[in-house]
């Protein structure tokens, strides 16, 4: 339990302390997906970002992690350069998880951690408290969908970054993980980090909500 | 540093890998090598003539086998998003995937270059130039070719799409290589068109990743 602690403590120099969404529209194929989309965020905060399939909360995340183009609005994180923010001071899980089915678990996260300006302690702290210690030596694609996106979510704890970008996360998840990814979670929030995730079910721990409406 | 390492270490491990890696591009290499004197015919004399032209065209098409997924795979899996989510400029990043495909098969088919010259009949001591040939015409295949690559991310087919937007580029090497090659087979001054092709290679290491990096943004949003 001490150990996981330390793992919460570390944000990097680039800490977001706050995000601010005013006015942001997105326009997809030639349609208005939403517009008129407000939202503030401390740190220490959780927002659930609800709405029908399709409405655009995929779209919304990627637009904060500036992979889609605003229409109209602003995303701003704090003093923070929105470059630096970025670069430094999110993580961004979606569907596609980046992994390759080729490589070893291992070799996966640890590539990833260090790009994330993560240490090789890091990988192992992040491998154990996911429970994929066992795992890392096994190809991507020998991988159940549950540990897999296990996998994907421990690199939110592999490098410390202040924002987490979650897009369904707990989908294919079992109950016991969960109620396990939440008390991961509720520590980031506890460290004064900050969760904006897209979900269907609600989040497992206390979180104001944003709903999308297409 | 160890950010840009790990990543030159990932994607030179992924092009090794990639379409059977440099074993199937130099294989591919090999096989067309040996269908040109099939569809010329068996005389030494003529085929020692073409001999360095011919090993220098198989280069430039074995260049562009596995490019097509050079942004592709991290196109579809994701991992381009998490790629740019990072203090490293793109052009960076771009840079390092190039360089880990050139040091993947570009450097494998330069070694294989010479020996497939002469099997065709060009003089042994061709080889050494054909050598330098291959690697700096490598460099410029790989870093042309990535901006096809990147350029039909997202499209159907893309191979065949990175094939027809590449060919072009692949023009002023082949005729710069293919120049001093020929040069030198005929006793000439031969190494304006090596510097030629250097200059070449120099260009599309500066200018490709721009391009690319461009191109990948414009795919993602």
């Amino acid at each position: 339990m001490r150990r996981r602690a330390t793992l919460f403590k570390r944000l990097g120099d680039s800490v977001i302390e706050q995000l601010l969404l005013r006015g942001c529209a997105i326009r997809r194929g030639g349609r208005l997906l939403f517009e008129g989309v407000d939202l503030s965020l401390r740190r220490g905060e959780a927002c659930a970002l609800t709405g029908p399939n399709g409405s655009g909360k995929t779209s919304l995340l990627r637009a904060v992690a500036g992979l889609v183009r605003l229409e109209a609005g602003e995303v701003a994180f704090g003093d923070l350069d929105s470059a630096e923010a970025r670069g430094e001071g999110l993580h961004f899980v979606g569907h596609a998880d980046g992994l390759k089915s080729s490589r070893t678990a291992r070799e996966e996260l640890a590539f990833w951690t260090r790009w994330g300006g993560g240490t090789d302690g890091a990988v192992r702290e992040a491998a154990e408290a996911l429970d994929l210690v066992r795992l890392l030596d096994l190809e991507v694609r020998r991988l159940s969908a549950g540990q897999r996106r296990r996998l994907a979510l421990s690199r939110l704890l592999a490098a410390p970054r202040a924002l987490w970008l979650l897009d369904e996360p707990l989908s294919p998840l079992d109950a016991r993980w969960r109620e396990g990814f939440g008390v991961l979670m509720a520590r980031h929030l506890e460290s004064g980090g900050m969760i904006l995730a897209a979900v269907h079910d609600p989040l497992p721990v206390a979180a104001k909500s944003l709903e999308i409406i297409g | 540093m160890s950010r840009l390492s790990a990543l030159l270490v990932r994607e030179t491990a992924l092009a090794w890998g990639r379409g059977g890696g440099p074993l199937v591009t130099v294989g591919f290499y090999a096989g067309v090598a040996t269908l040109l004197p099939l569809a010329i015919g068996p005389e030494p004399e003529r085929l020692a003539a073409i001999a360095p032209g011919a090993a220098w065209v198989a280069l430039a098409l074995a260049s562009l086998l596995s490019l097509d997924r050079l942004f592709e795979r991290d196109y579809e899996d994701g991992a381009l998003d998490l790629l740019t989510l990072s203090p490293t400029p793109l052009e960076l990043t771009c840079f390092l995937k190039c360089l880990g495909q050139w040091l993947a098969t570009g450097a494998p088919l330069a070694l294989a270059a010479p020996i497939a010259a002469i099997a065709l009949g060009a003089k042994p001591d061709l080889a050494p130039l054909i050598f330098a040939c291959a690697l700096l015409g490598g460099l410029a295949f790989a870093f042309t070719g990535g901006i096809g690559a990147a350029l039909s991310l997202g499209a159907r087919r893309g191979g065949l799409l990175t094939a027809v937007i590449v060919l072009p580029l692949f023009v002023p090497p082949v005729i710069f290589g293919g120049g001093a090659l020929d040069a030198f087979a005929s006793g000439l001054p031969w190494s304006s068109g090596l510097a030629l092709l250097g200059a070449y290679a120099a260009m599309s290491v500066a200018i490709g990743p721009l391009a690319m990096a461009a191109a990948c943004r414009n795919a993602l949003s």
